[in-house]
């Protein structure tokens, strides 16, 4: 969809840790929106439209999504919405609702707990009710048949895995958000790690965690009233690949290379360009093809953060890699960032977002 | 506080009973019978387990057909331990199995003691249960082929 | 046999003539391992001590139950907890007389209510006993029927059920819900 507004990220707030005990969804909500809002000096009386992300089955309680509400702080009653996907497809709606026209601000949260349950049981049911869900293949062992298709292709080694895990450990490192960080892991380390799903190694694997993200979007003037640098939103955009693992090439992600090059010439922006791209890459064979499948740069720095792979936050890490790469645009002067979430099993569906700070 | 946490089970069930229409019908009923079925798309391949729309092209789909009770390991992986739920109770492989006669690769098991039994393009042929009542379970999984 | 069957789908010989499957069992279940959050934990040890805790907004003074750690009419954290006396109103009610499936010891017809405890500015659900299911009304005034000491746990389940106390009843228009009129001195109740 060609923008007809300009629509910026002004503030974020993100926090991510291995497990929440002792805190509810609420809870750990209420200082997130409000550092997000704050951070411009917004109430909620001054927001336009919130949209929120978030899965029930992470916790086991049916419409948790509307008791989340609470921290919102929802009454008078306000304009207000949800995704059960990545809050990343919720800031996607939140921006076509500034492109209408119909309102200025707009607030974008998601989170997961997914620490009382079982992660991998729980993402067996996104799988085909009738043929797939039934045998309750573990998440992991999917992407591990995608792995390998990928390395018997040749289209990556073993050991660019590694690299992959390796600087996603290494830029973890003072990420307080980041729940696996290591200043000195090295290639050999990883490769010398026992396969949990064959051939996918621990540091293959994203690791899990709890946490939450909030974001304030503002359009046009609105934007530059409220933050000095604003991170713009140029292009977005997302697509989907076919349900059956059969039915498509696991090798590569084309909903995700549509969807970038579609944001691309949205935003007259080379993504061979960038400055920064942080990826949804719940694996780091899922990793290697997101950086060939969008065409990602030798000069662009991916996943500063330390990625999905240093704290996969499910409904959450997507649009935590949003807040990530504006982070950089607002704070560090960043000029050109890349954002990407996913959702479904091996890439299946994927939103590119690209950011200027001018 | 020095007081042991309070926690609880919460334990979440759905009995679900899905109707199947005709498409994914036919390919339970061929699992019942102890056959393997694909349908047919509008380029003349063979898709298996059937839709009942192309996904590609959205056309719908109606020619349902017999394949193979054999074929080829496309990839692989090692599910250790085996989950609670699945159907099986102990550590198997977990594969893309493209059917002899079928132009997409179905997910299911192969039965072998150990990952080191695993190779891509090894021949696997069906296993069947004794009893079966129409479910991807009536499956129990893939073996591999005995060499004639 | 016809080589179409139902809704113009083609069958291989192999299935033609056989009972088609129409339907499969796909149960699922999900086991999750539940713990509060620190304020829904103090608020289950103190039924262990037959005391009802509730959490006091700091915008407004609004007390809310049972306590969530949060104010949701403004999004703000609360951390003060009050203990609310084990006194108060219905708010609403309603007689069902169906059983609820698996649950013992409860007769039909029940009455479950919106309970607004004194000093509370929002209502929790509770059954109503202790008089005929046609006497009870909104505005009536009721007290927590505890279960014996040794049998307290740490759990709502304590109070078995909230009985009438006989006293007069609160006037319609100050029962209920009182949160959106709190701090604007026109609370109902003690």
């Amino acid at each position: 969809m060609k923008p007809v507004r300009e629509v910026a990220v002004v503030s974020t707030a993100v926090h991510q840790v291995p497990a929440l005990t002792g805190t509810t969804e609420v809870q750990l909500m209420v200082p997130l929106l409000n550092a997000a809002r704050d951070a411009v000096g917004l109430t909620q009386a001054d927001i336009g439209f919130t949209c929120s992300g978030s899965s029930d089955f992470l916790a086991g309680q049916a419409f948790s999504f509307v008791q989340t509400l609470d921290a919102v702080g929802a009454f008078p009653p306000i304009s207000e919405s949800h995704v059960e996907m990545d809050g990343a497809f919720a800031l996607y709606e939140a921006w076509v609702k500034l492109q209408a026209g119909e309102v200025d601000t707009a607030l974008v949260f998601s989170y997961g707990k997914s620490s009382p349950g079982s992660l991998r049981d729980v993402l067996a049911l996104q799988l085909d009710p009738y043929f797939l869900a039934p045998l309750w293949p573990p998440a992991d062992a999917v992407a591990a048949i995608q792995a390998r298709l990928l390395l018997e292709a040749g289209k990556v080694s073993g050991e660019e895995l590694a690299e992959i895990a390796v600087r996603s450990q290494r830029n973890a490192v003072g990420n307080p958000n980041a729940v696996r960080s290591s200043p000195d892991v090295a290639v050999e380390d990883v490769m010398a790690e026992v396969p949990i799903a064959d051939p996918l190694r621990p540091s293959d694997l994203a690791v899990e965690s709890d946490g939450g993200c909030a974001i304030v979007l503002a359009a046009g003037d609105r934007a530059r009233q409220l933050c000095g640098r604003p991170a713009w939103i140029r292009g977005i955009d997302h697509r989907i690949d076919a349900h059956g693992l059969g039915t498509r090439d696991l090798s590569r992600a084309p909903s995700a290379e549509l969807a970038a090059s579609v944001a691309a010439a949205t935003a007259d922006l080379a993504i061979g360009s960038l400055d920064i791209a942080e990826l949804h890459s719940p694996t780091t064979s899922q990793e290697a093809i997101l950086i060939r499948g969008l065409g990602l740069g030798a000069s662009t720095e991916v996943n500063p953060s330390g990625g999905a792979l240093a704290a996969n936050t499910l409904m959450a890490a997507g649009l935590v890699r949003i807040a990530e790469a504006a982070r950089r645009i607002i704070d560090d002067g960043a000029d050109r960032a890349l954002a990407h979430a996913t959702s479904g099993p091996c890439l299946q569906q994927n939103l590119v977002c690209l950011m200027t700070g001018v | 506080m020095g007081e042991v946490p309070l926690r609880a089970d919460l334990v979440l069930e759905y009995p679900f009973t899905r109707t199947t229409g005709p498409i994914i019908g036919a390919f339970l009923t061929g699992l019942r019978e102890g056959v393997l079925t694909g349908v047919r798309r509008p380029d003349g391949t063979v898709m298996v387990p059937p839709a009942e729309y192309d996904p590609v092209t959205s056309e719908p789909l109606t020619e349902i057909v017999e394949v193979g009770q054999a074929g080829e390991v496309v990839s692989w992986t090692w599910v250790d331990p085996p989950r609670l739920q699945s159907p099986w109770d102990k550590p198997h492989g977990l594969a893309l199995i493209l059917l002899d006669g079928a132009d997409t690769p179905m997910l299911h098991a192969v039965l072998v003691d150990s990952p080191d039994d695993l190779v891509t393009g090894m021949r696997v042929s069906a296993v069947w249960r004794e009893e079966r009542e129409g479910h991807i379970a009536d499956l129990y999984g893939f073996a591999p082929e005995e060499v004639a | 046999m016809s080589e179409a069957a139902e809704g113009g789908v083609r069958l291989p010989e192999s299935l033609r003539g056989v009972e088609p499957v129409q339907s499969v069992r796909t149960p699922i279940r999900l086991e999750y391992d539940y713990r509060p959050s620190a304020s829904a934990e103090s608020y289950l040890r103190a039924y262990g001590e037959k005391r009802i805790i509730g959490h006091r907004s700091p915008v407004d003074g609004a007390v809310f139950i049972p306590p969530r750690g949060v104010d949701p009419r403004h999004g703000v954290a609360i951390s003060e907890e009050v203990d609310l006396p084990d006194t108060g109103h219905v708010g609403n009610f309603c007689v069902t007389h169906l059983p609820i499936p698996g649950r013992k010891g409860l007769e039909v017809p029940y009455v479950s209510a919106w309970i607004h405890l004194d000093g509370a500015a929002v209502g929790f659900l509770g059954l109503v006993s202790g008089c005929p299911s046609d006497e009870v009304r909104i505005g009536m005034r009721v007290r927590a029927v505890w279960k014996p000491d040794d049998e307290l746990g740490t759990t709502a389940e304590n109070i078995r059920h909230w009985e009438p106390t006989g006293e007069p009843d609160v006037p319609l228009e100050r029962a209920g819900n009182q949160s959106f009129h709190a701090g604007r001195g026109d609370e109902a109740g003690a």
